[in-house]
């Protein structure tokens, strides 16, 4: 391989470089986040047919699956972030995994509550203690612990270092979500969109939905990199670097 | 137009979530903007309190700003 990806990616281990990078993508990612959204909603709401079955009410489908798919998409990332964290000490892995947990929590919430809103006229009730229900709701608690545990320590780092083990150690919940409709009888519908094998969707309603995804992906790309300046301000406030941007700042009237 | 925003007589479910989703990630899109602008203003206030340390006698400079 090139050996210009590891170094790229050994310079990007530096907080000012990684600060100045997430700075430089963050409005790009954003950008182009909205105008997916944008036309990915236009598709699903208004192009794409109603549903044989469910009518109107599955064009919730657009935002629910999205977003159900980024509370365990985030979590991937996060576990992997803590765990390069944890074996290396690399502070910006820790950085990113613990600013991960706000946009997966999120996500998850989002998740919970579309999904609510589909279940009351669908199902006729707005919650029910189903193995896909409740296994979300338990990755919306790890991602709460996670936060809270961060905070919960005087030293940012070995607030960290405490919330990345309990990242792994929830790991193990999410294949219980992913698989939660085949494993047990579950009233939550299964899998319609298949990495392997033929989807069970119509072209012009997949269109939209794999659209949102790639909005939300970019989404947490930007939310992620916003959030780790403003850890990066604070936990390297004593360092050289965050002073001369201050000086800067100041220095430009900002 | 006004058939299709109706959404049958699932409307309110709809745009129920289409509100949920926008509200629950301009919160989360704001938050860290202004907890970085917020860790800048406690910071500037910080180095202008060391400063003032290191120099008795001048007038405190952080407190227009602090």
């Amino acid at each position: 391989m090139a050996n210009w990806v590891p170094l790229w990616l050994h310079r990007l281990g530096s907080p000012p470089v990684f600060y100045r990078f997430a700075g430089a993508v963050r409005p790009w990612a954003l950008g182009l986040a909205l105008v997916l959204a944008g036309v990915a909603l236009y598709g699903g709401l208004f192009v794409a047919p109603a549903d044989y079955q469910q009518g109107d009410a599955y064009r919730i489908i657009f935002l629910h699956v999205p977003s159900a798919w980024m509370s365990l998409f985030i979590y991937g990332a996060m576990a992997v972030a803590a765990f390069v964290g944890l074996v290396w000490r690399i502070k910006i892995a820790e950085v990113v995994a613990m600013e991960s947990a706000p946009v997966g929590a999120a996500f998850t919430f989002i998740t919970l509550v579309t999904g609510s809103l589909w279940g009351k006229p669908m199902w006729g009730t707005w919650w029910t203690w189903d193995a896909r229900l409740t296994s979300e709701l338990v990755l919306l608690f790890i991602y709460l612990g996670v936060i809270g545990l961060y905070h919960s320590f005087e030293d940012r780092r070995q607030g960290a270092r405490a919330a990345s083990f309990l990242v792994l150690v929830g790991a193990v919940n999410v294949p219980i979500v992913h698989f939660s409709v085949n494993w047990w009888n579950t009233l939550h519908q299964g899998s319609t969109v298949r990495l392997l094998g033929p989807s069970h969707i119509e072209a012009s309603m997949l269109w939209p939905l794999l659209t949102m995804m790639a909005a939300t992906k970019l989404y947490y790309v930007a939310s992620l990199f916003a959030r780790v300046r403003a850890d990066l301000i604070a936990s390297e406030s004593g360092k050289g670097w965050v002073r001369e941007l201050l000086a800067h700042r100041d220095g430009s009237g900002a | 137009m006004s058939a299709s925003l109706a959404m049958g007589a699932y409307g309110f479910y709809v745009w129920s979530s289409v509100a949920v989703f926008f509200f629950v990630l301009l919160i989360d899109t704001l938050a860290p903007l202004a907890r970085r602008r917020r860790n800048l203003r406690e910071l500037r206030a910080r180095i202008a309190r060391q400063e003032n340390r290191r120099r008795p006698g001048t007038p405190p400079s952080n407190e227009s700003n602090a």
